[in-house]
């Protein structure tokens, strides 16, 4: 385990790795990354480096899972267990379990799910290297596999963090800030609904600076919203090009 | 569930919020009445029973003595864990936790911690060695809606009723002793649930309004009135004022809540 570091943020505002409390680390997203699903996406957010599938629409199985109004959403954040300093077990823990869930529900809301009655799809999440602020990274990027399989979806689902290291509210943390700062808020958002799809806290906020982390999360969703529907267009318009 | 009654069921709660009222008659941030029956349990360490409207939670600790995290050389441990017990409802089935007891053993332990509850240093008697580790189990009882609250608040009043073993080290072995001290606490989180319904926020959702309800938001509230600890639950979502809006609320509740339990 790692020493703290004197300070997080030093008097000019800058953080450890050089950011402004307002910035966003360097973000890439690829869209169909994999062959056999049928939608995909590769996130890289910092150190993050994660991989999200989507396999459906399709039979639900067990069958019994089926919802008769429905379409049924299953989802599984994971974590390989090189992902972090000491070796996680490959078997899912109760954090895994609560993150797959939350992922679940944030996702949700912007599928027609309404559209599949009886029919499932499965998200399925492998987390590579993780440095923070993974399951916003994870929504991002599952998003757009989403997309990618041509689920139909009212919006886009955009994730980010906020949260406050030495007194100071900051933007998307990575694993240091999270693990020795005062407040970690993940906040996942459909911007063109400013509908709120997750949001979790842990630390220590008054009123008014919870007020200034939603709305730093908020405008930082805006920001990894417009990478999103860069990366999708990029990959279309690829496919277009090579079939003119 | 037959989803039929639901939906019938739903346009009338929501004809009833839109006039700010609910099917109990309760306004729309009003709680349902609290009963807390502390150590009911005398072979645990600490135990409390809580009431909230027909919602029964009994949470017992037990504390054994264990290793600090390589992490944490320094502090004791903080476990909890909850059951969804058979004979609290009809949904609820025997066999290892689900992501529901997960998610509701990992919030009320969220808003323990995160609000540093209890004094953790003070649980270390070796540091890196050995300490106590605190186990904290939620047992649902009876679900009538809201066990993220009734839970918290439990667990909170059991650990506010837990003693701690002295001891003593003799030739660098732990001896413990037969007399107790009361479990070092020094904050007293609460916990403040809201169901949106048709686009209202309504406290303290009974279990008729959760099967109608869009989106559950959780807020841990400390002593100073903070906020320590958010879960929002549901495949629902709220926007950015009503987040604000329920961070007042909450605020205000846990100050009522916490004069009515004189926490």
């Amino acid at each position: 385990m790692s020493q703290k570091p004197e300070k997080l943020i030093d008097k000019k505002g800058t953080r450890l790795d050089g950011r402004k409390p307002d910035e966003l680390r360097s973000i890439k997203i690829e869209v169909g990354v994999l062959s056999n699903a049928d939608g995909s996406a590769y996130i890289e957010q910092g150190r993050n480096k994660i991989l999200a599938a989507v396999f459906g629409p399709r039979e639900m199985h067990p069958k019994h899972l089926a919802l008769p109004e429905r379409m049924a959403v299953r989802c599984r954040y994971h974590m390989a267990p090189f992902s972090v300093q000491e070796r996680k077990s490959p078997a899912p823990s109760r954090r895994e379990v609560e993150l797959s869930k939350v992922i679940r529900e944030a996702l949700e809301p912007s599928i027609f799910l309404e559209y599949y009655p009886r029919i499932g799809i499965d998200i399925f999440i492998e987390v590579l290297q993780a440095d923070g602020s993974t399951r916003c990274a994870s929504i991002t990027a599952a998003s757009v596999a989403l997309a990618d399989a041509g689920i139909p979806m009212r919006d886009l689902v955009s994730a980010c963090s906020a949260g406050k290291i030495d007194g100071t509210i900051i933007l998307d943390l990575m694993d240091t800030e999270d693990k020795m700062g005062e407040a970690d808020l993940p906040l996942a958002l459909m911007p063109n609904f400013n509908a709120v799809t997750l949001l979790q806290m842990d630390g220590n906020l008054t009123q008014e600076e919870f007020e200034k982390a939603v709305s730093l999360a908020t405008e930082g969703c805006k920001k990894i919203y417009a990478l999103q529907k860069e990366a999708l267009k990029a990959k279309y318009v690829n496919v277009k090009e090579a079939d003119e | 569930m037959s989803s039929l009654i639901t939906r019938v069921r739903q346009k009338q709660i929501a004809q009833l919020i839109a006039k700010g009222k609910r099917l109990d008659d309760r306004s729309l941030t009003d709680y349902r009445e609290i009963n807390v029956e502390q150590g009911i349990i005398e072979k645990a360490e600490g135990s409390a029973r809580i009431l909230l409207g027909k919602t029964e939670v009994l949470v017992g600790t037990k504390i054994e003595l264990g290793e600090p995290f390589s992490d944490t050389p320094n502090e004791g441990v903080l476990t909890v864990n909850a059951e969804l017990v058979p004979l609290a409802s009809s949904t609820f089935e025997p066999g290892p936790p689900d992501e529901n007891s997960i998610e509701l053993s990992r919030v009320v332990d969220r808003g323990i911690r995160e609000s540093k509850a209890i004094d953790v240093e003070k649980l270390c008697i070796e540091p890196g060695k050995k300490t106590f580790v605190v186990f904290v189990d939620v047992y649902v009882l009876n679900h009538d809606g809201n066990l993220i609250d009734a839970s918290a608040l439990a667990a909170m009043s059991a650990l506010l009723n837990t003693k701690m073993p002295n001891y003593e080290i003799e030739n660098g072995e732990v001896k413990i002793k037969p007399e107790y001290t009361p479990l070092p606490i020094r904050n007293h989180p609460i916990t403040v649930t809201f169901a949106k319904i048709n686009g209202n926020l309504v406290v303290d959702p009974g279990l008729e309004e959760e099967q109608v309800m869009d989106a559950r938001l959780s807020m841990a509230i400390d002593d100073d009135g903070n906020i320590c600890a958010i879960q929002k639950g549901c495949s629902g979502s709220v926007t950015a004022n009503q987040i604000l809006e329920a961070a007042k609320i909450a605020g205000e509740k846990a100050k009522e809540i916490r004069k009515k339990l004189k926490w």
